[in-house]
C-alpha cells in the first residue's frame, strides 16, 4: 500500500514537472512568436518610449555569440588539459585530488561571487588593457574580462565530460599503446583524445549553454549597455576591450520588473535565448546518440 | 578482469571439438569432451587424442631455434602479493612457447614482464633478471624495448581510427602526425600481409578499424605488433575473445611467424597449446612447476600437478 503511494507520488511529481517545464517552453513560445519580428533581429536597442522606438537585440544577440565563443575558447582547451591530466597522470595524488575539489567548487560557485572576483581582478592598473581607462581608473568592463570569468563558468563542463569519456575507455586500450612503444604522451594526443572527442564536444556544448545562460558575469564585467560601447576605433580590440550586452542583460533590462519595462522585446529577446540552448541541447543529444552507435571496444 | 571470464578451458574446449571435428569425421560426445581433451595424450587411444596430434603433426619441428630472451629467477609481486615467484626460462626465436596455469598464476605477470607493462601497474615490484638478446631489459629504454618485444592482448583493442591509420601509427615518431603516408604504405601493407589480413582489408584501408569483425580485428592488432618487426610477440589469451574460424586462422598465423619472431602465448585452452606450442611453461601459483616440450608436457608431465592440471583435475 505505501509502495502504490509512493509510486504514485512520485508519478505525480514527475508530472508536475514536466508541466512547469512545459509551462515555461510554451509560454514563451507563445509570447516569443507572437512578439518576435525579424526586424528585432537586426536593429539596435534605442533610446525612447514605447515598443517602436526602442528598437531590437542586434547587439546583444551578437554579444552572445562574441561572449560564448571567447568564453569557450578559453575553457574548452584549459579544461580539456585539466581533464587529460586528472584522469591519465593525476601525479602528485594529493595535488590531483585538490584540482579535482577545485573544479568541483568552481562549479558551485554562484557566478555573482565569479563576477565580483573579476571586477576586483580586472580593475587592477596592470590589466587594464584588457579594458577602458579613464582618468587613470582602470573601468574593468570588456568582453575580454567577461570571457574571461565567463570560462570558469563553462570549464566544469568541459572537464567532467571529458573525464568521462577518458575513463570510459578501457585501459587495455592504453596499454596496446604503450605496448608497441609509445610514451603516454603520444598515447594521449594520438588514441585518447581522439576516442573522447564525443565527450570533449559534449562538454564544451552544455558550457557553452550556461555562459549564455550566465546575467551576473555580463552585467557586472560587460556593462549592461545594451549596445556596443567600443574602447576606440581599432577593429575587433577595440569592441572586445569595450562594453555590451547580451540577450541575458537585455531580457534583464527589459523585463516587466526591470528598468527598462519592454516586456514584448524581453519576451522575443527569451525566446531567441531559448531557441539556442534547445540548439544545443539537441546537438548534445546527437552528439551522444552518434557516439553511442559508433562501434567500440568489448 | 579474470572474474569476468568464463571457464575458458571448458568453452574453448567445446570449440575446439566443433572445427577440429569436421575433417576427420570423428564425433566424440560433447559430454565428454571437456575432460577427456587435455588429457587425451597420455591415454592413448580418447577420441580427441586422435584430431589435436593431426592438427599439430604438420607444423612440428621449425628448423630454426634461435635464443631470444632469457628470464633468470624473476620475481614479482603487487604489494605484498606475489604473482610470480623465481621463474626462469628461455625463449627462442623459431618455436612458440605457451605459458599454461589456472587463472591467477601468474602467467600474465610473467608476460608482461617481458615488455615492461607491469612496471605501469602501481604498486609492483621486481627481482631478477630478463636479457634480450644479451641485454638486461631494465637498462633499455621501455619505449625502445616495447617496439622489440611487442603484445597483442586479450580483448581486440584496435585504435579509434582507419586500419591503415592502425598500423602506421606504429611506425611514425612519438606523437608525430603523418611523416608521408606513400613512404609507409610498403610497410603497413607488409605489416597486414604478414598478418594474413591484407587480402581482406586491402580496399577498405581507410575504413574505421573499429568496424570490422573481431577477428579481423584481433588480426589487425597482431599486424600492429609486427609493423615494428619485433623480436619477440607476446600474446595474451588471443582467441579467447574470437570465434572457432578466428581461432584457427590465428593459430595458422602464429605458427607461420615463429620463424620470423619469437613468440610467447598466454592460452587457458590446452588444446589449443597442445596444438601450436613448441614448448609449454606450467605455472601454478606463481611458480613454474613444469618448462619443457610440449611432447613431453602433455605425453608424460613429470610433475604430479602438471598432470592432474592437463587432464582437468584442477584449474
Amino acid at each position: 500500500m505505501t509502495d502504490r503511494l509512493g509510486l504514485g507520488l512520485a508519478w505525480l511529481l514527475g508530472l508536475l514537472f514536466c508541466a512547469i517545464a512545459a509551462a515555461i517552453v510554451i509560454y514563451f513560445l507563445v509570447e516569443g512568436i507572437r512578439y518576435l519580428r525579424p526586424d528585432l533581429l537586426v536593429t539596435n536597442p534605442a533610446p525612447g518610449v514605447g515598443e517602436s522606438q526602442t528598437g531590437g537585440f542586434l547587439d546583444p544577440l551578437l554579444g552572445t555569440v562574441i561572449v560564448g565563443l571567447l568564453a569557450m575558447a578559453i575553457a574548452t582547451p584549459v579544461g580539456i588539459g585539466i581533464a587529460v591530466w586528472l584522469s591519465e597522470f593525476g601525479r602528485p595524488t594529493g595535488f590531483a585530488r585538490l584540482a579535482e575539489s577545485s573544479v568541483e567548487m568552481l562549479a558551485g560557485e554562484p557566478s555573482v561571487v565569479l563576477a565580483l572576483f573579476g571586477a576586483v581582478l580586472f580593475t587592477v592598473r596592470e590589466v587594464g588593457f584588457l579594458s577602458q581607462t579613464s582618468h587613470r581608473i582602470v573601468l574593468g568592463q570588456s568582453f575580454f574580462a567577461a570571457a574571461a570569468m565567463l570560462s570558469l563558468v563553462g570549464l566544469p563542463m568541459v572537464v567532467a565530460s571529458t573525464r568521462e569519456g577518458l575513463q570510459a575507455i578501457p585501459s587495455h586500450v592504453r596499454e596496446a599503446s604503450y605496448a608497441i612503444g609509445k610514451t603516454k604522451i603520444a598515447t594521449t594526443r594520438r588514441v585518447l583524445l581522439p576516442a573522447a572527442r564525443p565527450s570533449m564536444i559534449t562538454g564544451t556544448m552544455l558550457g557553452l549553454g550556461r555562459v549564455i545562460g550566465d546575467t551576473a558575469i555580463v552585467l557586472l564585467l560587460l556593462g549592461g549597455t545594451l549596445t556596443f560601447q567600443p574602447a576606440n576605433s581599432v577593429p575587433v580590440l577595440g569592441l572586445l576591450r569595450g562594453t555590451g550586452d547580451t540577450l541575458t542583460g537585455y531580457i534583464y533590462y527589459n523585463a516587466p520588473t526591470g528598468d527598462g519595462n519592454q516586456p514584448s522585446k524581453a519576451y522575443a529577446a527569451a525566446f531567441v535565448l531559448m531557441l539556442m540552448v534547445l540548439v544545443l541541447n539537441v546537438g548534445v543529444d546527437a552528439v551522444i546518440r552518434r557516439s553511442q552507435r559508433a562501434v567500440k571496444w568489448s | 578482469m579474470e572474474l569476468r571470464k568464463p571457464p575458458p578451458v571448458r568453452r574453448l574446449t567445446g570449440n575446439e571439438a566443433y572445427t577440429d571435428e569436421v575433417p576427420v569425421q570423428v564425433a566424440p560426445p560433447p559430454a565428454g569432451i571437456e575432460r577427456h581433451a587435455a588429457g587425451s595424450n597420455g591415454n592413448g587411444h580418447r577420441p580427441s587424442a586422435a584430431f589435436a596430434p593431426a592438427a599439430r603433426r604438420s607444423v612440428r619441428d621449425s628448423a630454426i631455434a634461435i635464443d631470444r630472451m632469457h628470464v633468470e629467477e624473476l620475481s614479482v609481486s603487487y604489494g605484498t602479493k606475489p604473482a610470480v615467484k623465481s621463474v626462469s626460462l628461455p625463449i627462442r626465436q623459431g618455436e612458440v612457447l605457451a605459458l599454461i596455469g589456472p587463472s591467477g598464476c601468474g602467467k600474465t605477470t610473467l608476460l608482461r614482464s617481458l615488455n615492461r607493462l607491469t612496471e605501469l601497474t602501481r604498486g609492483a615490484s621486481f627481482s631478477g633478471r630478463i636479457t634480450l638478446d644479451g641485454a638486461d631489459i631494465a637498462t633499455l629504454e621501455p619505449t625502445a624495448l616495447r617496439r622489440r618485444v611487442t603484445m597483442v592482448f586479450q580483448q581486440p583493442n584496435p585504435f579509434p581510427m582507419s586500419v591503415f591509420d592502425n598500423v602506421a601509427y606504429v611506425l611514425r615518431e612519438q606523437a608525430s602526425r603523418r611523416p608521408r603516408k606513400a613512404a609507409i604504405r610498403g610497410a603497413v601493407r607488409d605489416a597486414l600481409a604478414r598478418a594474413g589480413l591484407l587480402d581482406e582489408v586491402a580496399d577498405n584501408l581507410d575504413h574505421p578499424a573499429l568496424r570490422l569483425s573481431g577477428g579481423q580485428q584481433q588480426r589487425l592488432c597482431i599486424a600492429r605488433a609486427l609493423a615494428a618487426h619485433p623480436e619477440v610477440l607476446l600474446l595474451d589469451e588471443p582467441c579467447s575473445a574470437l570465434d572457432p574460424q578466428s581461432t584457427r586462422l590465428i593459430e595458422e598465423l602464429i605458427i607461420k611467424l615463429r620463424e620470423d619472431v619469437a613468440v610467447v602465448i598466454v592460452t587457458h585452452n590446452l588444446q589449443q597449446a597442445y596444438r601450436i606450442a613448441d614448448y609449454v611453461a606450467f605455472m601454478y601459483l606463481g611458480e613454474l612447476v613444469e618448462y619443457g616440450s610440449a611432447q613431453k608436457i602433455f605425453g608424460a608431465p613429470q610433475e604430479r600437478r602438471t598432470r592432474e592440471y592437463i587432464s582437468g583435475a584442477f584449474g
